[in-house]
């Protein structure tokens, strides 16, 4: 909300500069920021009233002005059109800075010679002052403007931009805000003027007012005012108005606006004799019902909306927009001025439903007090008969069937020590809500019965009170003290500590951490044969409308996003939750590990050359992964998972328990991805690893006899599977170790067959073992293979 | 050969000596088991007393200068050979690399905030990131049709309940787990709760409609502001640096009472106002309060006995903040460009 300062004076006397005075606003709740000061580059500038206009001896477009300061004349060279005698204008001197017309650039007005006359300054337009855009012409000043006074005493100003938070309503006035700076600075307030005469009729014998609906509508005033003359507003009033950002329309509507921004409170004015039966009724909506409303739109209305109608039709959209039917119009002499209060929730959920938020329903959504609603309404009385003139009905109709009486919040004083932290002394909390608007009756030395003023509506609770206690005294002054007191048992949560070994573990691995995006769209998931799962109500497009149930679209679309930077080797991970639906619950949200591998292959570094990312690193990544979260290390079982490329792929099981799966991207699903080239994956259901992980270590004594090592290379139909060979050699009681070393293809080895070269280790806890003893054993290992796999010994 | 005879040869030749291996060659000829030295010692028992202390004496005072000579020239040959320059030095090729990966420097930060918070006796706990409206709202005093509901734009998903209605939401913040955490325990509660939260918005540089942000709830018996801004500012130092300044300044969240906006000053600009900060010198960087009266007996505890804090931080903000990044949007990017950068 953007507020005038000036405006802002005219309720508390304000003496510390603007900027403090937001600070401390600020400091207090209400966040400001000053936005627009108004005049502060208008030095130089004066009032001047123009006692001559003479042709340009030189020149037919320009004309020469004489304006008068207070006693002093000037001769300058204008451009204007609408330049005449008589006017208040804005008269720049030599040496003023202002906007330059053309340009916009700021400059310091230079003495000049224009066509041959020497100018002594210059009559301003809108824009060289920066008021607006306007530079057809100069700006013409009011006829009461003083003239030789500053410019800037008569109209600068300073806009405050203001945000208020949704439990102030008050605040969305200016003087809502005006109490918070009386507050502040100890000054008193002074609030408008509310009184004016009654002549006209009882207004119970004009009009009536039922509401239908009192849980929707806790309370409905009306004044009825007769005779009005409409016309435009006085400019003091246009004036504030456009500060605020409202359009003037006429002098009845910008009343109504003029007061909702001076004090808060929605109003409406009804054309009176467009009531049939003079009959207000705030009902709901009929089924089929609808309404043209103020900007000439039709609106169908449903029954979940509240209306005010007359005897036959709805006329207005309670506290969202009036009717047009019923709106006052040049023809208008008698108003029926309204100022009521609704339920929030209803009326948002009918702005919402209208797409109508305006200035009065933003307001009503945050829950105004219906206190608020005579005050206001006598103000806009007393003004629309200041400036339209007419006479007021006697009395005012006021409905209001919920009244509620909350009683004065008891204030225990040791509550303010006890939230805070703070003793803050007895004087000085009186002092404070007082200024705030509160009436506290001191009820014992201990307690206070306090009532907040009837403008807040979000007090309530002693917290509360305590609240406008501290922030007026000032957050600053609270103490910095550290807990104390029990720790509460604590119980580490084991899930939480293996994401974390996870992603210690896949760093450490040369992964990279990635986060990706949760929310997908419906090709992605079916790309990585991943189920559809929750789709959002309002996703913000198709790219992001379903909750992921697996990680893989998210770290393969942040693979494409890397080899489209240009990246040559991209290992990548990710520990995060997939959603998968439950019925009637919310989704199991299953932690889940990723990982990502491509490319890297050949000459890397001078001193490197590495192999690609293959099936084999993600083998590898897997099984290091696993036995370092203590599962007892991993298996690899031959698996069918659509994801993946059929052949190259395979489960990974720990402790007899699938818990992931690794294997080569299919094509299909790196096309959909724009992945480019195979890559691999490795997917770790960690929920289920939990359960497997962190096994206790123990420890094994350390070998105390040297080893045997021996190198033996093998040669075997390419069906023999390199396990097979290994379940053989590990089956020697003195072997202790089986370390694959060479795998060769291709000559002197016979096609379909292939070289597998293995270093074995013997060793005996017990003793040394003899060349003999080896021999033997090795000799054992060699004729198995021979005979249960078809090995040949590969002759050196 | 006279010993003495012997003494001079030796020390002739050992200036002959070029390298290590003759060296060694030498050492073995005059000082090993079969050398002259040796004989002569071994030899001494054959000889009458007088001559075999003489003679003794001689041969060991002999062997301790060769030995000695020996000594001196190894070092001077040794330092000869190290320091002769071999061909092929270049101490500025690269070393091979240690292939280490990063971690996300939203995990990092995490961690930081974390482990702050823990030295300070907060457990770390998770909750769920799709969640009930009465968690995400209803608990929290934002009952439906409340206009602190336009505070957090929320994706709702597409899920109908028995009676039509539509309660199931991504979290907008990590505050459900404040109830969560209290209806399954009693105080003291001590717990803060990494995780990521949700918002129905367009992004740009500085909105994201995924984030994460870190909650803290602290309930017991006599937790005052006053513990609040203790611990806050304990922490604000421990992630920004002692230099930095904290601000305490009231704010409204419909579940803490009184409410508490914490901002650092502006480290670009040193608290003067510059763009990072729109011109006010202080950064927003965390929501806190104390936690209202409502929410506490809504989970059944005593408000009369029990006060407690909440306070919720955003992580991006944090990380920006804390290494000058200036677009959100690149968290979520995983450019290994940016993800290289963090420790």
């Amino acid at each position: 909300m953007k507020i005038s300062f000036r405006w802002l004076k005219d309720y508390v006397h304000i003496t510390l500069p603007t900027q403090e005075i937001a600070e401390k606003l600020t400091m207090a709740g209400l966040e400001v920021e000053v936005a627009e000061a108004l005049g502060d580059q208008w030095e130089g500038v004066r009032v001047a009233r123009v006692t001559g206009v003479a042709p340009h001896p030189n020149a037919d477009r320009l004309r020469l002005a004489t304006v008068e300061l207070a006693g002093e004349s000037q001769t300058v060279v204008c451009g204007a059109p609408n330049l005449s005698i008589g006017q208040r204008v804005a008269f720049a001197q030599v040496g003023a800075r202002l906007v330059d017309g053309h340009t916009g650039q700021t400059v310091t007005l230079k003495q000049a010679k224009i066509r041959g006359v020497a100018s002594a300054g210059m009559v301003c337009s809108e824009r060289e002052l920066g008021l607006g855009e306007s530079h057809e012409g100069i700006l013409e000043l009011p006829p009461d403007a003083p003239v030789g006074a500053p410019l800037a005493d008569y109209m600068g100003d300073t806009l405050l931009e203001i945000e208020i938070t949704p439990n102030r309503p008050d605040c969305l006035s200016v003087l809502g805000v005006a109490r918070e700076v009386a507050a502040i600075t100890g000054e008193p307030i002074s609030p408008p003027a509310l009184d004016y005469p009654e002549e006209g009729p009882p207004i119970g014998d004009l009009a009536s007012v039922e509401i239908a609906d009192p849980g929707l509508c806790p309370r409905y005033c009306a004044t009825i005012i007769q005779g009005i003359k409409l016309g435009p507003s006085p400019r003091w009033l246009q004036e504030r108005l456009i500060s605020y950002g409202m359009r003037p329309i006429n002098n009845i509507v910008d009343v109504t606006n003029y007061v909702m921004v001076e004090m808060g409170q929605p109003l409406h004015a009804f054309d009176f004799r467009t009531l049939s039966d003079s009959k207000i009724i705030v009902r709901s909506a009929r089924p089929g019902e609808d309404i043209t409303s103020l900007d000439g739109q039709k609106r169908s209305l449903n029954p979940d909306m509240l209306v005010i109608a007359d005897a036959h039709r709805a006329v207005a959209v309670a506290g969202v927009m009036g009717g047009l039917d019923t709106e006052v119009t040049e023809g208008t002499t008698d108003i029926l001025l309204e100022a009521a209060n609704f339920a929030y929730a209803s009326l948002r959920n009918t702005a919402a439903t209208l797409k109508m938020r305006t200035e009065a329903s933003m307001r009503f959504e945050r829950g105004l007090s219906p206190e608020l609603v005579p005050p206001n309404i006598k103000r806009a009385t007393q003004l629309i008969q200041q400036v339209a003139g007419g006479r007021v009905a006697r009395g005012v109709i006021d409905v209001y069937p919920g009244r509620t009486d909350a009683g004065p919040i008891v204030l225990e004083l040791s509550e303010i020590p006890r939230l805070l932290g703070m003793e803050i002394d007895r004087a000085e909390v009186l002092r404070v809500l007082k200024a705030l608007g509160f009436e506290c009756r001191e009820d014992s030395p201990e307690r206070l019965l306090v009532n907040p003023p009837y403008w807040r509506s979000d007090v309530r609770l002693p917290a509360d009170v305590v609240e406008e206690v501290a922030r007026i005294v000032g957050y600053d002054l609270l103490p910095t003290t550290v807990l104390s007191g029990r720790l509460p048992h604590r119980q580490p949560d084991i899930k939480l500590r293996l994401k974390e070994r996870v992603r210690d573990i896949l760093s450490a691995s040369g992964l990279h951490e990635a986060i990706t995006y949760p929310l997908v769209s419906a090709d992605w998931l079916e790309a990585t044969r991943s189920p559809l799962g929750l789709r959002l109500a309002n996703p913000v497009s198709r790219e992001q409308e379903y909750l992921r149930t697996s990680l893989r679209p998210g770290l393969l679309a942040a693979l494409a996003t890397n080899q489209k930077f240009g990246a040559e080797a991209v290992r990548l991970f990710e520990v995060g939750r997939a959603y998968l639906p439950r019925e009637g619950d919310l989704p199991l949200e299953r932690e889940t590990a990723v990982a990502v591998l491509w490319g890297g292959d050949g000459d890397v570094l001078w001193t490197v050359r590495q192999a690609g990312a293959d099936f084999y690193e993600a083998k590898g990544l897997a099984a290091t992964l696993l036995d370092r979260l203590g599962t007892g290390g991993a298996d690899f079982v031959p698996s069918q998972e659509p994801f993946l490329h059929p052949s190259w792929q395979a489960a990974v099981t720990a402790g007899g328990r699938t818990v992931g799966v690794i294997g080569q991207v299919h094509p299909d699903a790196a096309d959909v991805l724009e992945v480019d080239g195979p890559a691999v994956f490795v997917e770790i259901d960690l929920d289920a690893v939990v359960a497997q992980s962190g096994r206790p270590i123990s420890y094994r004594h350390l070998p105390r006899f040297p080893a045997a090592i021996r190198d033996l290379a093998l040669i075997v139909a390419e069906e023999v599977s390199a396990r097979q060979i290994t379940n053989i050699l590990r089956s020697s009681p003195l072997v202790t170790e089986v370390t694959l070393f060479d795998l060769y293809r291709g000559r002197p080895i016979p096609t379909g067959h292939k070289s597998l070269a293995f270093r074995l280790r013997f060793q005996s806890p017990q003793r040394t073992l003899t060349d003999t003893e080896v021999d033997r054993a090795q000799q054992q290992l060699v004729e198995r293979l021979g005979k249960e796999l078809g090995a040949v010994l590969r002759s050196a | 050969m006279k010993l003495l005879e012997l003494h001079g040869q030796a020390l002739a030749e050992l200036e002959q000596a070029a390298d290590l291996e003759g060296l060694e060659a030498w050492r073995v000829r005059y000082l090993g088991r079969k050398g002259p030295i040796s004989q002569s010692l071994r030899s001494l028992s054959s000889l009458p007393v007088e001559e075999r202390r003489l003679q003794g004496e001689m041969a060991n005072r002999v062997k301790g200068s060769l030995q000695d000579a020996w000594q001196s020239r190894r070092e001077g040959l040794r330092l000869a050979q190290v320091s002769k320059p071999p061909s092929g030095v270049d101490i500025s090729l690269p070393g091979r690399p240690v292939p280490m990966g990063r971690l996300h420097p939203v995990t990092q930060t995490f961690r930081d905030i974390c482990a702050a918070f823990q030295s300070l006796g907060f457990e770390v706990v998770e909750g769920p990131e799709v969640e009930w409206d009465y968690y995400n709202f209803e608990a929290l005093n934002i009952p439906p049709g409340h206009a602190a509901r336009d505070m957090f734009s929320t994706f709702w998903v597409d899920y109908t309940d028995d009676r039509g209605g539509h309660p199931m939401l991504l979290r907008t913040h990590t505050s459900p787990m404040q109830v969560r955490v209290m209806e399954k325990t009693q105080p003291p509660v001590r717990v803060i709760v990494p995780g990521q939260v949700f918002r129905y918005e367009a992004t740009d540089a500085t909105h994201e409609a995924v984030f994460h942000q870190v909650e803290g709830l602290a309930v017991d018996e006599s937790i005052t502001l006053a513990d609040l801004k203790g611990t806050l500012y304990e922490v604000a130092r421990l992630l920004f640096g002692e230099e930095r300044k904290a601000r305490f300044r009231c704010t409204y969240f419909p579940f803490v009472e009184p409410g508490v906006d914490m901002a650092i000053d502006c480290a670009v600009c040193g608290g003067e106002g510059c763009r990072v900060c729109s011109g006010t010198g202080w950064l927003e960087i965390l929501g806190a309060g104390m936690v209202h009266p409502d929410v506490l007996s809504r989970v059944g505890y005593d408000t009369r006995r029990y006060t407690g804090f909440a306070f919720g931080m955003g992580v991006e903000r944090i990380a920006m903040l804390r290494h000058g990044i200036d677009d959100i949007r690149l968290f979520f990017q995983n450019d290994l460009r940016f993800l290289r950068q963090f420790r």
